[in-house]
Order: structure tokens, then C-alpha cells, then sequence
């Protein structure tokens, strides 16, 4: 589903991405996990294409997508989800989730229906406020939302872009405990049915839901294996876990 | 609610005066609403797409000078004036619009006032269409049997397009299209990540914005029956700006609101006595942009949604 062939990206001398080479298949759910600064968001900018790799190929769904701008990869169906809330404030919760349907149904130079009454909007948008529970708060302006309540508009938002890959960029941040477990309830049940790569700091999260695990340090992948395997790896251990192994 | 009062009197204008033997105030109401209309045109990039631009005073020269051109040549068909005007004011816009969307923020601001002041110069250096001194125009726009030489005519034309624009910009920002512009203004990068082309809309958005200030160039020759550089100088550009802001930017009416205000305080401070001690009064007058500018302030600060957004909480 998604490739990565070589990848680098520099800042200065440091490199952020060092010849990193990955391969995500279709519907598995892939962790990446690894300590600050080990270049898991430049990763993420280079696959949602934010940011440009100095050298390497990304290939998703068959296409290389290299080059493509943010847009046509989100349009090819490369989701992502922000780490810091990225909500439209002024937007009800409901307008935020019909941008996303209207950004996968043609183009939006129509001027005059009110978007907001188009059935063909509308429908889909509380539909995925309906799977992160929402439906209540639709009408309600973003701006009165909970953190944790505009971190699930995020995920339906961007389930509702029907993406194939969805790249969630540390869900978790922020929440209650209560409201991570929830949400790592509701990705379970998302398992399968499209693919996704989770980077998360929360070690129960990432060991519960993750078919796959890649740790990342200093640009470069160290393992990638189940979670199982991860735990047992020494090389890990020593790179990362070592430290924390308490806490896990 | 708000809005429909004011709109009922500017529709009470021509019978008000009429019954006063003012016509004067007829023209300083159409130019409210003409330079109203270019305020609101502006607010679509400045309001809802969050991009000031701060060269729309050009627009209303190409408006202006397609009317004076023309009639310099002998063409006095309205509909030739009109379409003149609107396709090179898109031709215009697409170009400048593309180059200054690559930048955002300040760049912004400075790209589009640099375009202006190259177009105000070329005006400057048309001297066989008056240069710097401007040029009379021998007649107004014809367009059959609408006689725009009757003052009240006129008028109302002015005010017939004013509510077209006006409808057609309320539903523009409710609808799809004004979703994107909307959203990108709060988040562009999000935008982006939805899967939106987001500068192709923002270009749409800016040409429609000019055009709209096309449309009011159009106007102001018409009434005033006379084209100069000072229509496109970069004070204009900045008044619009100030029109829109004072007004509230985050409502389609809000701009004209601004623009009435605006003119019509320059107007009082300049024209009536205040009640003022001696003194006083004379050291308003004389400094009158002075004063205007302390009650801009005085607004800016007390009322951040603007004039008319205040007024109206909820209205978009």
C-alpha cells in the first residue's frame, strides 16, 4: 500500500531522514514509534507531503507520489490527522466534517446552494459524527468543544475523507485516559478496513492496536516486527526501550 | 433586520431629496454605494479569505478608464463599456491574482500594492487620454431606453446592482465555494490535507472580488462622468480597506455600512456646524481627516466585529 525507498531529508548536517526504507501493507495497522528526535514528524510531513525529501521515493497505492502537491494526495486517499487539533474554530462541528465530504465530491466551485443544506454533504458528515459519537455536539460552534471532543471531530473528519491509508499523528495527545481508551476502542474497530500508520507516544495504545511496529532513532529504522518481537529486541532495548523499561 | 433598514433608506434617498431640493445628496449617496459595492468586492478576499490585499483601487481604475476610453473613441453602447471593463478587469486580475497568490501575509500586502502603483502610473502616462489631469467623458453609458443622465435613474441603477451583489455575495459565502475560501482563511494547511486545490479557489475568489470593483469604476464614471489616476491612487486601496474594517469584515453588508460611514462623517465634519465652542469647531474643520481617524480608532477598539457586526451578531 505504502513504500518507501531510500528516503532522505536533510537539515544541515543533521539528517532527519537517513536512507529509510519502509513498506506498510494494505490494511495492517503500523506503529511508529521512537524517542524525540528520532524524525517521526518530518516522516510524517514527507508522506503527507508538507515537506520535500532531498533524495528516495515514496510509492502509495501503485503511483509514485514523490512530487505531488497535499492536495492530490489527499485526493489519492492519504489521510492524515494533525498532532496539535486542526479544527476549523469559527465552523460548527457538522460544516467541519462537511469540508471534508466536500473536498471527495467534485470540485466546490458551486456559488450559490447553502452547502450546509445539500443532502449529499450532509449525510455523510453526520454519519461520521455518529461513528466518534458526536452526533450530539453537531451543530455546536468548535470553538465550545473539549479538546478531547475536537480530537474525535479530527478523526471524523478524517474518515470522512474515505481515505485508503490514514496517518494519525499522535491521536492520543492531550486526551483523558478515558477518552484515549475510547478512541483506542473505536480505532479497533477500524482495523481492516483501510489501512493505517499510528505514531503515538502512549506504549499501551501502540502495543494493543499495532499489527506492525517500526522504531525509528536518528532517522533510521532499527526494527520494524509485531509487538512481540519489538519487546524481545535487544537492539531496541538498548536504543530506546532500555531507559523506560520500567514504565512498560 | 438591521440590514433591511438600511437598505429601505437608501432606497428613500431619491424621494427624500427630491422633496428637499437636495440633489446633492443624491450623488453623495451614490458614491456611498458605489464605493460601498468596492469595499464589499474587496471584503470577499479580506473578510472571507483572510488576504488583504491592498491594491484594489487599480479595479476600480480599470473600471473607470474602460468607460473613459471608450467614449474618448466615440462608443457610448453601455453593454461595449461594461464588457470592456469586466474582460480586462479579469485578464487583469487572473495575472496579478497568480503571481501575488504565491506569496501570503505581508509579501501579500506589498505585491498587490506594488501591481496597483504600476497600473496607477500607466495611467499617470496615458496623456492622450488626459494623464495625470484625468478626462472628461462627453456622455454616460447608454443602454436603451434606462436613461442613466436622469440623476434618479442612475440612482437606482447603482442600487439595483449594489443588491444583486449583495444577494449574490450571501449566497457565494454559504455555499460551497465560500466554505473554502472560509476554511482556508482559518486553516489553509488543513485544507490542503482535506484535499483541496486551495489556491485555485483563493484566485477565483480574488478575481471576483476585482471584478466586483470593476463593476463599481464602472459606476463612479458614470456619475461623475469624469476618469483621473487619483480613482486607482494607493489611498483608495487603503480606504477600502479601512471601509471593510470599520464596518465589520465578517458580514457581506458590513463594508457598506463602512463606506456610509465613512463618507458621511467627512462629509458632516466638513459641511455642518457642530455646536462646538468657537475655536473648537474651526480646529476640527480644518483638521477633519484628523478627527476621523480618532473616531476610526475609537471604533476599531470598541468594536472588533466592526460597525454593522455589532449590530448584527449572527448575520454573515
Amino acid at each position: 500500500m505504502l513504500r518507501l525507498e531510500d528516503l532522505v531529508k536533510h537539515y544541515g548536517g543533521l539528517a532527519a531522514t537517513d536512507h529509510l526504507c519502509l513498506e506498510i501493507a494494505a490494511g495492517e495497522l503500523h506503529a511508529i514509534i521512537g524517542p524525540n528526535g528520532a524524525g517521526k514528524s518530518t516522516l510524517i510531513g514527507q508522506l503527507s507531503g508538507e515537506i520535500r525529501p532531498d533524495q528516495g521515493r515514496i510509492v502509495f497505492d501503485g503511483r509514485d507520489i514523490t512530487r505531488e502537491p497535499v492536495h492530490r494526495r489527499a485526493l489519492a486517499g492519504l489521510g492524515r490527522s494533525y498532532q496539535i487539533s486542526s479544527v476549523f474554530t469559527e465552523f460548527s462541528a457538522l460544516e467541519n466534517v462537511i469540508l471534508a465530504v466536500q473536498a471527495r465530491s467534485g470540485h466546490s466551485f458551486r456559488f450559490w446552494r447553502r452547502a450546509n443544506t445539500e443532502t449529499q454533504l450532509v449525510q455523510p458528515a453526520q454519519a461520521a459524527l455518529a461513528a466518534v459519537g458526536l452526533s450530539d455536539l453537531a451543530q455546536r460552534s468548535v470553538a465550545s468543544l473539549a479538546h478531547g471532543e475536537r480530537r474525535q471531530l479530527e478523526i471524523a473528519m478524517t474518515l470522512a475523507s474515505k481515505p485508503k491509508l490514514l496517518l494519525l499523528d499522535e491521536p492520543m495527545a492531550g486526551m483523558s485516559q478515558a477518552e484515549s481508551a475510547e478512541l483506542t476502542q473505536r480505532l479497533a474497530t477500524l482495523k481492516g478496513s483501510l489501512t493505517i500508520v499510528l505514531v503515538e507516544h502512549d506504549m499501551d495504545t501502540v502495543f494493543a492496536l499495532a499489527d506492525r511496529v517500526t522504531v525509528l532513532v536518528a532517522g533510521r529504522t532499527i526494527a520494524t516486527g509485531t509487538g512481540a518481537e519489538i519487546r524481545a529486541d535487544p537492539g531496541v532495548r538498548q536504543a530506546y526501550l532500555g531507559e523506560q523499561e520500567e514504565s512498560w | 433586520m438591521a440590514a433591511t433598514a438600511i437598505l429601505l433608506a437608501l432606497a428613500a434617498v431619491p424621494p427624500l431629496c427630491a422633496a428637499l431640493a437636495q440633489p446633492y445628496y443624491l450623488t453623495l449617496f451614490a458614491r456611498v454605494m458605489i464605493l460601498g459595492l468596492a469595499a464589499m468586492g474587496l471584503n470577499l478576499v479580506l473578510g472571507f479569505g483572510g488576504l488583504v490585499s491592498f491594491g484594489h483601487a487599480m479595479y476600480i481604475g480599470v473600471g473607470a478608464y474602460a468607460v473613459g476610453i471608450l467614449d474618448a473613441h466615440g462608443v457610448t453602447g453601455g453593454l461595449f463599456h461594461l464588457a470592456a471593463a469586466l474582460a480586462a478587469g479579469a485578464a487583469l486580475a487572473c495575472f496579478v491574482g497568480t503571481v501575488c497568490l504565491l506569496t501570503r501575509g505581508i509579501a501579500f500586502i506589498m505585491i498587490t500594492l506594488a501591481f496597483a502603483q504600476m497600473v496607477f502610473f500607466l495611467a499617470v502616462g496615458l496623456k492622450e487620454y488626459g494623464g495625470d489631469d484625468g478626462l472628461s467623458i462627453s456622455a454616460r453609458s447608454a443602454f436603451g431606453p434606462l436613461h442613466l443622465d436622469d440623476p434618479t435613474i442612475l440612482y437606482y441603477a447603482i442600487f439595483a446592482v449594489l443588491l444583486l451583489t449583495l444577494l449574490a455575495g450571501h449566497r457565494l459565502v454559504h455555499s460551497r465555494f465560500g466554505m473554502v475560501l472560509r476554511g482556508a482563511k482559518l486553516n489553509e494547511r488543513r485544507m490542503a490535507a482535506l484535499g483541496f486545490p486551495v489556491r485555485r479557489y483563493q484566485l477565483t475568489a480574488y478575481v471576483i472580488s476585482a471584478l466586483v470593483c470593476v463593476l463599481s469604476g464602472f459606476l463612479l464614471a458614470n456619475l461623475t462622468r469624469f476618469v483621473s489616476p487619483a480613482y486607482m491612487q494607493w489611498q483608495v486601496s487603503g480606504e477600502l480597506i479601512v471601509m471593510a474594517v470599520l464596518g465589520g469584515t465578517a458580514t457581506v453588508l458590513g463594508p457598506l455600512v463602512g463606506a456610509a460611514i465613512l463618507l458621511l462623517i467627512e462629509e458632516a465634519l466638513a459641511a455642518f456646524a457642530m455646536g462646538l465652542p468657537v475655536g473648537v469647531e474651526e480646529f476640527v474643520r480644518d483638521h477633519r481627516l484628523g478627527a476621523l481617524g480618532l473616531l476610526i480608532v475609537l471604533a476599531a477598539v470598541g468594536m472588533r466585529r466592526g460597525v454593522y457586526g455589532a449590530l448584527a451578531p449572527s448575520a454573515h
